[in-house]
């Protein structure tokens, strides 16, 4: 990657994208993990998600896990225990 | 044309001819006048802006950032607590490089709760990245506010104009107003910028861990700036025939003492000084009209090879002093000469500053080697 330059960037924190570019997942030390197969479709992890990182999927949902700062509000919202949240990097 | 008006007139006449879009102010005294006024050119259509009565001084100048951040010339007027309420806000207007244009009438800050004048208010505003003139005549701030417009717009800062309540707010006195036709050439339309565009969104001022690097081109904004502010003033001279420069020396060659002060006090300072000459006593006095960026090697230009400096201060910051004088004192150490530097508060809370105080002032600085550390003038016994 090219190595960023005082010259090259503007007179103040300017982006080039709305907040879209401003990708906060790697601010997560815990990780959300969706059991699709316990997901009744309700909806509440995607209306509760303050990040709105949570998407309707088919028949699910998905987390972005690009923006998903690891909150865990979705899985203390779920009622069906479809959400566990696991540390940042284990398997 | 020459007119007679209060400086706050004369601030609601400039605003009319710099043609700003947006206005958001609030009211407080000794400022209302300005805004008033402002709200009834707008009204009556002498000025095309929007005109925004917003509750509180916070709001005034967050709108005045949002319109400054769509590409608008703005400006707002405020006073003593409502420029401390402004404070969180004067760092975002700078920190996003906006060339927001305000008036302060300088006043005290409570408590004890005071309405006159006291240069404490913007003073303890100088670390937000914000230019600041202070004034001494009616002229001076029309002309200022003129001049801070072209200076906020080439150097993407906002500019502070100050002047003491009541002592100018409220006193008439001449004023020339240019034609319009002469403003318009000497300030026209804005230079293009980055700005918020819903057809091409994009965030302003966004979180970073870039944040030093962005700090450093404020640096170097500011460090360009008294440049700027002396090339406007010399366009300004050149346009109108009558300029101010960044600091106004008054007898300052071979004079044994400098008083150095900003705003009304350099007036009655001036009497004095004609008076100690006669008696063959050469007594310069040094008037500060920049302050921020604080112009230290014109400074030290003017104070090589004194004996004494007096710097009075209508301003105290407790537990430090005068605030002039903290920066005289820091400008005077690249002269690597010793000036012993006389500190004097006087005139808090729009307390009388007489040639009386002024000429107690030098005797003592005649009748004391060293200086005394900090002495306020016209206490009761």
């Amino acid at each position: 990657m090219k190595k960023l330059r005082m010259k090259d960037i503007p007179i103040t924190s300017n982006s080039l994208f709305t907040t879209e570019g401003n990708e906060t997942g790697d601010w997560r030390s815990q990780s959300p993990l969706l059991d699709a197969e316990k997901c009744s479709q309700c909806g509440f992890c995607w209306m509760y998600c303050p990040d709105n990182a949570i998407r309707p999927e088919k028949g699910s949902f998905m987390i972005l896990y690009k923006y998903c700062k690891g909150c865990g509000i979705c899985a203390k919202e779920c009622p069906s225990g479809a959400i566990t949240m696991v540390t940042e990097g284990s398997s | 044309m020459k007119n007679v008006i209060s400086s706050n007139q004369a601030v609601s006449y400039a605003v009319v001819s710099a043609k700003p879009q947006v206005i958001a102010a609030y009211p407080i005294t000794p400022q209302s006048s300005v805004i008033e006024m402002i709200a009834n050119f707008c009204d009556r259509g002498d000025l095309l802006a929007k005109f925004i009565p917003v509750e509180s001084e916070h709001s005034a100048m967050a709108a005045c950032i949002g319109a400054s951040a769509t590409g608008a010339r703005v400006f707002t007027a405020t006073s003593s607590q409502g420029l401390a309420l402004m404070h969180e806000l004067l760092h975002y207007a700078s920190g996003l490089r906006l060339p927001i244009v305000m008036a302060n009438v300088n006043r005290a800050l409570a408590a004890p709760f005071n309405i006159k004048a006291d240069l404490s208010d913007s003073l303890s505003q100088r670390d937000t990245g914000w230019i600041q003139f202070y004034c001494e005549t009616g002229q001076e701030v029309f002309d200022t506010i003129i001049q801070a417009y072209q200076i906020a717009e080439q150097l993407l800062l906002p500019v502070m104009v100050n002047y003491e309540g009541f002592i100018l707010s409220h006193t008439y006195e001449v004023v020339d107003i240019p034609k319009q036709e002469q403003i318009d050439s000497f300030l026209p339309l804005p230079p293009q910028r980055h700005c918020l565009d819903v057809e091409d969104p994009f965030v302003m001022g966004q979180t970073t861990d870039l944040y030093i690097n962005f700090r450093y081109k404020l640096y170097q904004a500011m460090e360009a700036a008294a440049i700027v502010c002396k090339n406007v003033d010399t366009k300004f001279q050149r346009n109108f025939d009558r300029g101010y420069e960044l600091i106004q020396p008054y007898y300052c060659d071979k004079a044994e003492i400098i008083l150095v002060t900003a705003g009304t006090i350099a007036g009655t300072c001036r009497v004095v000084s004609d008076r100690y000459r006669k008696r063959g006593l050469n007594v310069g006095v040094l008037r500060i009209r920049l302050f921020r960026p604080f112009p230290k090697d014109q400074i030290c230009q003017v104070l090589e090879g004194v004996k004494k400096v007096a710097v009075i201060d209508r301003d105290f910051s407790p537990g430090c002093g005068g605030i002039i004088a903290q920066e005289v004192k820091s400008a005077l150490q690249g002269l690597r000469a010793h000036i012993p530097v006389y500190e004097y508060i006087i005139g808090l809370g729009g307390q009388d500053v007489t040639d009386d105080m002024i000429e107690t002032i030098i005797t003592r600085i005649n009748n004391t080697k060293e200086s005394e550390g900090c002495t306020w003038i016209g206490l009761l016994g």
